[in-house]
C-alpha cells in the first residue's frame, strides 16, 4: 500500500521571545505513516503533543526539522519545506481538518459553512447545499437552524456542524481532533459510521480521541505519542 | 471553476524585486521581494510607521521606488516593469485591471455625484456608452454590495460610513479587475459593520478569483481575508508565510508581540 502520509523525524519547538526566549520543545523524532483506508489514532496524555502533530500535518504549525510527506495529486510533497501556495493547494484538494472548535465567519448560514469545501472544489452551489443538508440531517441538526450562523449554537451543535464541514468533501486525507468530545451517544455513533464509510472509500485518517470505546471502534493502529516527547 | 483555475495558475501576476523607498535619509521601505499569484490574497500587516502604506503605494505605481522594481503581467501574458509602461497602459491598469479601495471612501468616491454615476463612471472610462446598460450594471453591483437599489440616485455624502465603503468596493469591482489593492478597508467602521464588510469582501474575492493586496493593522482582517501574510517592521518584511501559520505559530519576536497583543473578545 502506498503511504498517504509519511512523517520522518519531524520536530517542533516553540521559542517564546516574549518570555526571554524560553525554548519549549514540543515533539521530536516523530516518525509514522498512514496508508489509504486506514485510521491511525494518536494516544498519550494531554500536553504530549498530539494536537501539535496534527497541526504540523495540516501545515498550520511549522515543522523545524525532519519530513512530512503528503501524497498530493499523485506526487509526494514535503510539507516541512513546501511553498505556501503548495500548502493551500494541498488543503483544497488533499487534506481536510476537523478542528476541536468551529471557527466560522460571522453571518454565514450553517448550510453554507458546511457546503463551502465542495463549492471551493467546483461543485455547483445547489448540489453542494443538498449534500450539506443530508449530512446535517444525519448529524441531527434540525432543519430550522440551517439558515442561521452557527455562532449561536450549543457546543455540541457547533461541533457537529464542524464535523459535517470536515466530512462533506471527498478529500483523500482527514485529520480529526477530538471529533466526538462533546457529543451524546447517538451522535457519537453517527461519527463512528462516517469514519467507517471514509475508510471504505480509501481515505487515510489521523485522529485524536480520548474516549476508549470510540478509539477501539475506529482505530486500525495506535501510535503512542509519548515516545516522541521532547522533554528537555 | 474560476477560483480553482486561477489558484492553480503557475505564473505570477505581480513580482516585486528588491523594492526600497527613502524619504530623504529616512528609509521607509527596504529590500522587499515577493511574487503574487492570480487569485491569491496577501495581507501586509504591521504598526503605523512600519512602511506598509509606502509599500502599497510602490506596488500600485503611485510612488516611484528608490531602488528595485515591480513587474505586472498584462492581459497579453507578458510580465512588464511598471516603471516602463506607457501612459495608455498605465491608464488601463488604473481604470480597468486594478482596483484601489482607500480607507477613507471620500478618497475613492466622488461624494457629490450619485451612487449610480460613481459606479457607472468606471464603465464609461472603458468605453461603455449605453446609458441603460450602464444603469443596469450599476444596479446589479449596488445589490451585490447590499445597497438598496432605491438609493442609486443619491450621492454618497448622504450614505453611512459602511455604505460608502461598500459603494467604493462596487465602483472598483465593476470593471472586473484582476488585482485589488486595499488600504485598511475596515478602518474607522463599527465592529458590526466591519464583520458585514469583511464577509462581503471575502465572498467577492473568492467568487471573482481576484488577487488582492490588503494593508491592515488588524490581524483578524488578515486572518479572514488573506491566504498569505507579510509582517513589516521598520520598513522591512520580517516574517512571511501562510496566514494561519504566521498567526498561530509566529516565529519572530515582533510577530509574537503582535499576536499576543490581541484582546480576547
Amino acid at each position: 500500500m502506498t503511504a498517504m502520509i509519511e512523517l520522518a523525524d519531524a520536530e517542533k519547538t516553540f521559542t517564546m521571545h516574549l518570555q526571554g526566549g524560553v525554548e519549549l520543545p514540543v515533539v521530536r523524532g516523530v516518525s509514522f505513516h498512514v496508508v489509504a483506508g486506514e485510521c491511525v489514532v494518536l494516544s498519550g496524555p494531554s500536553g504530549a503533543g498530539k494536537s501539535s502533530i496534527l497541526k504540523m500535518i495540516f501545515g498550520n504549525y511549522r515543522c523545524d526539522s525532519g519530513r512530512i510527506g503528503i501524497r498530493h495529486h499523485g506526487k509526494v510533497i514535503d510539507l516541512a519545506t513546501a511553498e505556501p501556495r503548495q500548502v493551500l493547494s494541498i488543503r483544497r484538494s488533499t487534506i481536510g481538518y476537523v478542528s476541536q472548535f468551529l471557527r466560522a465567519v460571522p453571518r454565514v448560514a450553517t448550510i453554507d459553512v458546511v457546503a463551502e469545501p465542495l463549492i471551493v472544489n467546483g461543485v455547483a452551489r445547489e448540489e453542494a447545499r443538498e449534500r450539506a443538508g443530508k449530512l446535517l440531517r444525519r448529524l441531527n441538526i434540525p432543519e430550522r437552524l440551517w439558515t442561521l450562523p452557527p455562532s449561536t449554537f450549543s457546543g455540541g451543535e457547533q461541533q457537529r456542524v464542524n464535523i459535517a464541514r470536515g466530512f462533506i468533501s471527498d478529500l483523500p486525507i482527514l485529520l480529526l481532533d477530538e471529533p466526538t468530545a462533546s457529543l451524546d451517544a447517538a451522535n457519537r455513533a453517527v461519527v463512528v459510521e462516517l469514519i467507517a464509510e471514509k475508510k471504505t472509500k480509501g481515505v487515510a485518517m489521523v485522529a485524536i480521541v480520548h474516549d476508549d470505546e470510540i478509539r477501539h471502534l475506529i482505530a486500525d493502529r495506535i501510535v503512542d505519542v509519548t515516545s516522541f516527547a521532547a522533554a528537555a | 471553476m474560476s477560483e480553482l483555475s486561477s489558484l492553480d495558475n503557475d505564473e505570477p501576476l505581480l513580482v516585486a524585486e528588491g523594492l526600497a523607498k527613502n524619504y530623504g535619509r529616512l528609509p521607509a521601505c527596504r529590500d522587499v521581494s515577493f511574487a503574487l499569484y492570480p487569485g491569491e490574497a496577501l495581507a501586509i500587516v504591521g504598526e503605523s510607521g512600519s512602511g506598509k502604506s509606502t509599500l502599497l503605494q510602490l506596488l500600485s505605481a503611485q510612488l516611484a521606488p528608490s531602488a528595485g522594481r515591480v513587474s505586472y503581467r498584462m492581459r497579453d501574458g507578458v510580465l512588464r516593469d511598471l516603471a516602463e509602461l506607457g501612459e495608455a497602459e498605465r491608464r488601463f491598469l488604473f481604470r480597468t485591471d486594478w482596483g484601489f479601495v482607500h480607507q477613507d471612501p471620500a478618497q475613492g468616491l466622488r461624494m457629490g455625484v450619485s451612487a449610480g454615476a460613481n459606479v457607472g463612471e468606471r464603465l464609461m472610462a472603458v468605453g461603455w456608452n449605453h446609458y441603460g446598460r450602464i444603469r443596469d450594471t450599476a444596479s446589479t453591483w449596488l445589490d451585490r454590495v447590499e445597497i438598496d437599489v432605491g438609493r442609486i440616485d443619491d450621492a454618497p455624502k448622504t450614505y453611512s460610513g459602511g455604505m460608502r465603503q461598500r459603494l467604493q468596493i462596487a465602483r472598483n469591482l465593476v470593471t472586473e479587475p484582476r488585482l485589488v489593492f486595499m488600504d485598511e478597508p475596515t478602518g474607522g467602521l463599527d465592529v458590526s459593520v466591519q464583520a458585514r464588510l469583511l464577509d462581503l469582501m471575502r465572498n467577492l474575492v473568492s467568487e471573482l478569483g481576484l488577487a488582492a493586496i490588503v494593508v491592515t493593522h488588524d490581524l483578524a482582517v488578515a486572518r479572514l481575508l488573506s491566504h498569505r501574510v507579510m509582517v513589516m517592521k521598520g520598513g522591512r518584511v520580517i516574517e512571511t508565510g501562510l496566514t494561519d501559520q504566521v498567526l498561530d505559530d509566529p516565529r519572530e519576536p515582533y510577530t509574537q508581540l503582535l499576536v499576543s497583543s490581541i484582546l480576547p473578545p
